[in-house]
């Protein structure tokens, strides 16, 4: 699994965070997201795809 | 109720999107329809007031899957298909276009549609803004007065998240704006005085007038709006008018079929309106654990949340779970970011907990009896995880309240 975070689209909901604490963070300064890990191992893509699903905005983008 | 093999998911908006998409994350593998009336796929509705009516964004930017999502997900996706009744006892889904859906389950996720002002329809001139297309046109009449030299004098009616969005993306647009609202304040109730000072400054320094008052009606000439009479007898001229006083539900087309209708769909804590029907959105009217009442959210975060709730609850059986999730919304007011968790209305005492509204920075807590009920942080978004856990576990907060 690849992740791309598209930080334009990114509205700081912070959503991505509380289901996936290991893999995204929020910037301090603009609340957007970054990615910690592009591609995570296997124990956490079920919470990858809890983040990508519940994104507001469509910020994130999986490849399997 | 035993494994569904068809589920029509009647609404492609945020919440329809994602209860059909993950109805096939979790493993569904029966006919899944998505119909939608609009004539795009699914899309993201917040951008509408800001990126795409100020012109910084392309319509093709709030798409929220590609089409090869879809495809690949095995989610027959229908846009510009409506429908028009729910069979009550076949399970089934009439469309407008005379098509019939068989279901095992349905989920309606139907949203709201704009408040009008009534004999406004059909003025030219006259706007709502609910979907791309409201966005396109409001933007392209703003556009076009200007290329005419027409007067660009745009009243916005209503002020809360939709009208000033939209009165400062306009004002940007180089329009000429006045935005009418009830409260003292625009969106004083929704982001507390504080922040609501704050925003009421920058409207100011953009050169946005705000008129206390309720538009009654608009008044025109020659089937052109030319201006808008509030209820004081007052009258403001226009050449554009933007009603965003509210919405109305979109439920008529469930009359008759025994779901509950009330103020939107009438569910159950798992989001159920009956057996084998669900609801989730703008639409959905949940219990509230918090306050012991039923309510609707229009909040972009709490469609996807409940989406993804019901969707599995859908497939769990006895396994289902209630979920209430947070409220939460945000709201960009030109340089100012205002993210709100919980409610602040109602609540007795504020305390600030960083920064000031002199810095233009800050966060602040709302209690009800010493308990924290809602959050808001102004350009503070590094806060704003500490802020949702406070309102999520209504965390005691004693000291000296901060006086608004």
């Amino acid at each position: 699994m690849k992740i791309n975070v598209d930080r334009e689209r990114c509205v700081g909901a912070g959503q991505c965070v509380l289901a996936a604490a290991a893999v995204f963070e929020q910037n301090p300064e603009d609340g957007l997201v970054e990615l910690l890990l592009p591609e995570p191992s296997q124990d956490l893509h079920a919470a990858v795809t809890e983040a990508e699903l519940i994104c507001p905005s469509g910020a994130i983008e999986l490849q399997s | 109720m035993s494994s569904p093999d068809a589920i029509v998911v009647v609404g492609a908006g945020a919440a329809g999107a994602t209860t059909a998409e993950t109805l096939r994350r979790q493993g569904y593998e029966g006919r899944l329809t998505l119909v939608g009336a609009e004539p795009h796929p699914p899309y993201d509705r917040p951008p509408l007031s800001k990126q795409i009516l100020s012109g910084r964004w392309e319509p093709d930017r709030i798409r929220l899957r590609g089409p090869e999502v879809y495809d690949r997900l095995g989610i027959d996706v229908r846009p510009g298909t409506a429908a028009c009744r729910l069979d009550p006892a076949g399970r089934a889904v009439e469309l407008a276009d005379g098509g019939r859906l068989r279901a095992d389950a349905v989920v309606i996720a139907t949203g709201v549609r704009p408040l009008t002002l009534p004999g406004t329809e059909g003025v030219s001139g006259v706007h709502v803004l609910r979907t791309l297309d409201d966005a396109l046109a409001l933007r392209d009449a703003l556009a076009l007065r200007d290329a005419l030299g027409e007067g660009r004098r745009l009243v916005v009616a209503g002020a809360g998240l939709l009208g000033t969005e939209a009165a400062v993306a306009a004002r940007g647009l180089g329009a000429d704006v006045t935005l009418v609202g009830t409260a003292p304040v625009p969106l004083l109730d929704l982001v507390g005085p504080q922040a609501a000072g704050l925003v009421a400054a920058v409207h100011r320094d953009l050169g946005l007038r705000f008129r206390r008052g309720r538009v009654r009606g608009v008044v025109g000439r020659g089937g052109a709006a030319t201006g808008v009479l509030l209820a004081d007898g007052t009258h403001l001229p226009a050449d554009v008018v933007l009603v965003a006083i509210g919405s109305l539900t979109n439920t008529e087309w469930l009359a008759g079929s025994g779901v509950p209708v009330g103020d939107g769909v009438v569910c159950d804590g798992l989001g159920a309106a009956r057996p084998g029907v669900w609801a989730a959105g703008d639409v959905a009217g949940r219990p509230d654990p918090r306050t012991g009442r039923r309510r609707r959210w229009e909040h972009r975060t709490q469609a996807t949340e409940q989406a993804v709730a019901v969707a599995r609850n859908l497939l769990a059986g006895a396994g289902a779970r209630p979920v209430a999730p947070l409220p939460y919304f945000w709201t960009d007011q030109h340089d100012l970011k205002i993210q709100v968790f919980g409610e602040i209305a109602g609540t007795d005492s504020c305390h600030l907990v960083e920064g000031s509204a002199a810095e233009r920075r800050f966060t602040a807590v709302y209690c009800v009896e010493d308990r924290v009920r809602g959050a808001v942080a102004v350009n503070l978004p590094r806060s704003v995880p500490r802020l949702r856990s406070l309102v999520e576990t209504g965390a005691v907060w004693t000291g000296q309240p901060t006086q608004a």
